[in-house]
């Protein structure tokens, strides 16, 4: 900053000597200093006097000598003042002042001196400084409170309703594999054929051959099923919407997020390096709040038109809550935003015809912009999907990163969620998801009350109750009272572990990065699926769960608290 | 133009000759140009709904609406077999007479069977096996198709377990981690290792999930010139000392990322100067393995064996299932402590499904293979077999005077093209010609360095590989891209046009005057000039750049001659086909340019 501040001084004033020149060549100053004067001066030396004088010396050859110097530089003489004036020469000054300015003004940079300037360090300085480094190691101690037990195994895997864990057979309440399609043996078959025609892997990003004829014909069954014009397949849940934000959204533009998005969302809007901002969780008051103030502060700083874009989830995975999707779109509609959603866990159970919360909020297709979902939840493969125009797809077909610099889909999973599509998309389908959110319902009803010491996330009745997944958290005082984050996880762990051994539910505790920027509550995570809705199996994991939770959470002194919740 | 900007600042490969360059630079300039007077003219795009911002942003987009479109039948080629050695492609629609730029063309129903040199099938295990196939159906009935649950949340199984102890033990390193996708093995590793105060020393080339991976982290990137042991060194002993940007506080951790073998260049870092850096400097080294593993090493097992290092030296080696394994997914591995860690926070093991078994169970059954428990020592062989075919192919592209880039172990074998204007044409010719290879170009590649890229695989015999070359051969020359044949092409002008004034100098000098060059080659160089100025063409364009061709300098003159001497009988008999048919437009437009430079 001192450095511009001193170059623009000097500019400045050699332009102000340049104007100070120029008028003074025209003006009266002009004879008495320019070249003018000298010349007038020069003009009343009397040559005669001296050249005579000199002959009188008899010097011939110094008079010889003058003679030629004084037709040069006498009136008349090619160096004389006057002739220089006349033909301009003080163009040439200005000229070089001209020269010199530009030469000022293109040079890198105007060095300060010697005092102000540090010493680069020398070779042995900067040994001894590498020397002197001591690195953190490459990953810290995992911190006391995020200690978990080791995870559960599978030991033996029935059917994605069926396993056994740790010696005991169980209703799985942990896959999202909602409908059970990936039970179903036509979809089992699909896949063994497919293994047997192309093998595992495809050996290839979409681009450079790993194209199959399967992920043409899913991803036209994708855009069919869900009534949009096109779809685009992705060989990774996580990485679908990760890779579809920075596709729609750069640097200039604005994403505006619910403060409860998952990771995957998180990581897109990190990637996308765009302006974020969030709403309250499931607040659409808070959306419309922070839309206006968006579009006043846009209105006052005179930005240009931007890309702008809604993220929400139809069910969030943290809460199990559902969006106010009818509310968000109308919002979007005002503001002439863009609405993204996340459909992972929504897309096969909810809506009429099991296209997800968009769906069940009473959204035609077309009317979101972009749908993203995943392909590890009803459809019972791996992978995700996104929906949308023709040419939202055609762009992440050039700028998905997951898309485009990925291996594509192992075919045979492409089969296998062929298979099961087809069957979501029959009315058979449609009565399964329709007994799945009948279940889901049951047991957030049965739930509702809440088992001691555990707080139902979310509404139990409204549209929120067809969420397939129910999480729990802790009460506020039981958590309060049990004290530090490893003993309520352990709190936890107990239930799961009661739940699973004397009632035989196998369920989930979900766990978070220390890169999510949201810490959601630690919680029991249920997912509801066809195996639950059959007779009595909600009645018997809402009691289970009372009971597990009885023991754990609700002991000593925390009876009371325990019973009144019940 | 930004985008655009971009690539055109690398500098290029060496061995482009400085016409080629120009050639190229002015192919793209014309593209450019053409480009922006259809935006002018056409809008291209759909228009945006009233009050919203086009969906993409128009020139961002240029690249890919007025070049990219222009040739986009080249890739996403849907194929309908195993990607094997051979391989069914399926023909689509023409490009011709389309309003959407990039729109993706529908199939026909035909099928092409074309020789696959596009599939990253390096050990062979892409097509059913007769070891893995039953262990991948039977992991599909204990398994199911997939757990839809994430590792963390009930998701995990026992062929999980049993593929990561295999992995670690393969790799050499305590512990390993599988993922159900080699991109999130970079995008959801990368940031667990290195968050804010931490500092990441990227090669240049380094692949998007690694650029994705650290920006998603928040650590601080600097990045070093591909394969630039030197400016690491720079930058490593710069940041050291200097400390982070404004704080000065000294750097948490530095990471050095590499990648094992660059999947554009088939070239692999000097593994044993880096470690030695790492160690002098206290870093800490990631190695993506992704295209090395199961290629690189006598046995398979990545770059550590191929240099000679020891695996614990690199703390973290990352790799895919995706290319040599035939499956899907990718595992990072490294010391028990880094392993937990990434168990306990990585968000691909906590969020993401857990891979399929059935994928797991065929990298399981292929590294059983490799280490020679099945299959009757078939997967010792296999590494060699790709070793040799990956030799054989890069023998002969040499010696077709094509430029050719790589390690010569690597299975992937770059040949430059330089001109964007003829991948297309190269693309579609070997097409017809039964051969599926991948060209590249813009953003995987700088603007000016296009290339056409072999991946070579254990499951290619000698005679898919002859069958490869000789297409290779023909449309190579019909394209011009043997830029270092001796006597081809262009090269092949300027020494015809040389010879032919030698042997004129050598005549008249036989006067007595002067022609002290030519009558020094004219003993070698007029023999073949009989051949060379044959057609009356030939010896005019000849005459006409003789003057500038006199007065190259003597050692250029003798170092072609030498590589004129050099070249085996065919070269030798096409040179006359590379004089004969110089009426091609580059060769005019050179010689043009030449002779007004004199």
């Amino acid at each position: 900053m001192r450095r511009l501040t001193r170059k623009a001084c000097l500019l400045a004033a050699l332009g102000l000597c340049a104007v100070a020149w120029s008028k003074a060549a025209e003006g009266p100053l002009r004879r008495a200093l320019s070249f003018s004067s000298l010349a007038t001066s020069l003009r009343d030396v009397d040559a005669g006097k001296i050249i005579q004088a000199l002959q009188e010396m008899r010097l011939r050859p110094i008079r010889q000598a003058w003679a030629e110097f004084w037709d040069i530089f006498g009136p008349g003489g090619r160096l004389h003042p006057d002739w220089f004036i006349e033909h301009q020469g003080h163009l040439f000054i200005e000229g070089g002042l001209m020269a010199i300015i530009l030469v000022l003004f293109f040079q890198s940079g105007y060095r300060p001196s010697k005092e102000q300037e540090e010493e680069p360090l020398t070779e042995r300085e900067i040994d001894e400084l590498c020397r002197e480094w001591k690195p953190e190691p490459l990953v810290p101690d995992i911190a006391e409170e995020d200690q978990l037990p080791e995870p559960p195994v599978i030991q033996e895997w029935e059917n994605s309703h069926w396993v056994t864990v740790a010696g005991r057979r169980a209703l799985n309440l942990t896959a999202a594999d909602f409908l059970g399609l990936s039970n179903d043996p036509s979809v089992a078959a699909a896949a063994r054929a497919t293994v047997e025609r192309y093998g595992v892997g495809s050996c290839g990003p979409r681009g450079f051959y790993g194209t199959f004829d399967v992920h043409l014909q899913l991803e036209q069954d994708l855009a069919a099923f869900m009534g949009e014009e096109e779809a685009i397949i992705y060989s990774y849940d996580i990485a679908t919407v990760a890779s579809v934000i920075p596709a729609f959204a750069s640097r200039a533009d604005i994403l505006v997020m619910d403060e409860g998005c998952s990771y995957p969302i998180q990581q897109g809007a990190k990637l996308s390096r765009a302006r974020v901002f969030t709403f309250k969780h499931n607040d659409a008051g808070d959306l419309a709040a922070l839309l206006g103030r968006i579009e006043a502060e846009e209105a006052r700083e005179r930005k240009p038109l931007c890309r702008r874009m809604i993220v929400v989830e139809g069910v969030y995975s943290n809460t199990g809550e559902v969006a106010p999707l009818r509310r968000i779109y109308e919002l979007k509609e005002r503001y002439k935003y863009r609405l993204c959603v996340e459909e992972t866990l929504s897309f096969g159970v909810m809506g009429e015809r099991g296209r997800g919360a968009c769906e069940a909020a009473g959204l035609e297709p077309g009317q979101v912009e972009i749908i993203c979902a995943s392909m590890s939840g009803a459809l019972g493969s791996v992978g995700g999907f996104c929906v949308g125009h023709s040419e939202v797809c055609d762009h992440q077909r050039l700028c998905g990163q997951g898309y485009c610099f990925s291996a594509s889909l192992p075919p045979y999973l492409a089969t296998a969620a062929i298979a099961a599509l087809r069957i979501l998309g029959t009315p058979d389908g449609q009565a399964l998801a329709r007994r799945v959110r009948g279940a889901a319902a049951e047991l957030r009803a049965a739930l509702a009350a809440g088992p001691p010491g555990l707080v139902l996330a979310g509404a139990a009745d409204g549209p929120a109750a067809a969420s397939p997944v129910v999480h729990l958290h802790l009460d506020p005082s039981v958590e309060s009272r049990l004290g530090p984050r490893p003993a309520v996880a352990a709190a936890l762990q107990r239930v799961a572990d009661i739940l699973l051994q004397r009632y035989g539910v196998f369920v989930a505790l979900p766990r978070y990065s220390v890169l999510d920027e949201v810490h959601p509550r630690q919680s029991i995570k249920l997912v509801a699926n066809a195996a639950l809705a059959s007779e009595g199996r909600v009645e018997h994991v809402a009691s289970a769960l009372r009971e597990a939770a009885a023991e754990v959470l609700g002991g000593s002194d925390g009876g009371s608290d325990g019973g009144g919740a019940a | 133009m930004g985008v655009v900007g971009e690539g055109t600042r690398a500098s290029p490969a060496p061995g482009a000759a400085w016409y080629t360059n120009w050639l190229a630079t002015w192919t793209l300039a014309v593209l450019l140009f053409v480009g922006r007077i259809r935006d002018l003219l056409w809008r291209g795009r759909p228009r945006p709904p009233k009050g919203y911002a086009p969906l993409t942003d128009p020139q961002s987009s240029f690249y890919a609406r007025r070049i990219y479109g222009r040739i986009h039948d080249c890739w996403n080629r849907p194929i309908a077999s195993a990607p094997g050695p051979w391989v069914d492609v399926l023909e689509r629609e023409s490009l011709e007479g389309r309003t959407r730029a990039t729109r993706a063309l529908p199939p026909t129903g035909a099928r092409r069977r074309c020789l696959n040199l596009g599939s990253y099938n390096y050990l062979g295990f892409a097509a059913s096996d007769p070891y893995c196939t039953p262990r991948v159906l039977g992991a599909l009935s204990a398994g199911g198709v997939s757990p839809c649950a994430s590792r963390a949340c009930g998701g995990a199984l026992p062929v999980h377990s049993e593929l990561e102890a295999m992995v670690a033990e393969f790799v050499g390193a305590e512990d390993a981690i599988a993922y159900g996708m080699g991109f999130a093995t970079n995008s959801a590793s990368l940031p667990v290792l290195c968050g804010p105060g931490a500092l990441v020393l990227s090669d240049a080339l380094n692949h998007t999930s690694i650029v994705a991976g650290v920006r998603s982290g928040g650590a601080a990137v600097r990045v070093f010139r591909h394969n630039d042991m030197r400016h690491l060194e720079a930058l490593l002993r710069y940041h050291i000392a200097e400390g982070q940007p404004r704080t000065h506080r000294p750097w948490k951790k530095i990471l050095i990322v590499v990648e094992g073998t660059y999947s554009m260049e088939g070239e692999s870092p000097p593994l044993a100067a880096i470690v030695s850096l790492k160690k002098r400097y206290g870093a800490y080294l990631y190695l993506d393995e992704a295209h090395s593993i199961g290629a690189m090493g006598g046995t398979g097992r990545g770059l550590c064996e191929h240099a000679g290092v020891d695996p614990r030296d690199v703390d973290v080696l990352m790799g895919t299932f995706t290319k040599s394994f035939g499956s899907a997914g990718g595992y990072v591995a490294g010391s028990r402590a880094v392993i937990a860690y990434l168990r306990r926070h990585s968000p691909a093991h906590l969020y993401a499904a857990a891979l399929a078994p059935g994928a797991a169970a065929q990298v399981v059954a292929a590294l059983r293979l490799m280490r020679g428990e099945g299959g009757g020592g078939r997967g010792a062989a296999k590494v060699a077999q790709l070793h040799g075919n990956a030799h054989y192919m890069r023998r002969r592209l040499i010696a077709m005077g094509l430029h050719v880039l790589g390690d010569w172990d690597s299975p992937v074998v770059p040949v430059m093209v330089y001109h964007v204007g003829l991948l297309g044409a190269i693309s579609r010719a070997l097409l017809r010609r039964r051969v599926a290879a991948v060209v590249v170009g813009f953003p995987a590649t700088p603007l000016l360095l296009c290339r056409l890229r072999i991946c070579v695989s254990a499951a290619h015999s000698r005679e898919d590989l002859d069958y490869a070359l000789d297409a290779i051969r023909d449309v190579a020359e019909v394209a011009g891209i043997d830029y270092a044949r001796p006597a081809g092409r262009l090269w092949g002008l300027r020494a015809a046009a040389r010879r032919a004034a030698a042997a004129a100098a050598a005549a008249l000098a036989r006067g007595g005057a002067g022609g002290a060059e030519g009558g020094g080659h004219g003993g070698g160089g007029g023999t073949r000039s009989a051949s060379g100025g044959g057609s009356g063409a030939g010896s005019w364009r000849g005459s006409s750049s003789s003057c500038c061709s006199g007065s190259a300098s003597g050692g250029e003159a003798e170092s072609e001659e030498l590589s004129a001497a050099a070249a085996d009988a065919h070269s030798c008999a096409s040179s006359t086909a590379g004089a004969e048919c110089c009426c091609d437009e580059a060769a005019c437009a050179c010689a043009g340019a030449r002779a007004a430079s004199c």
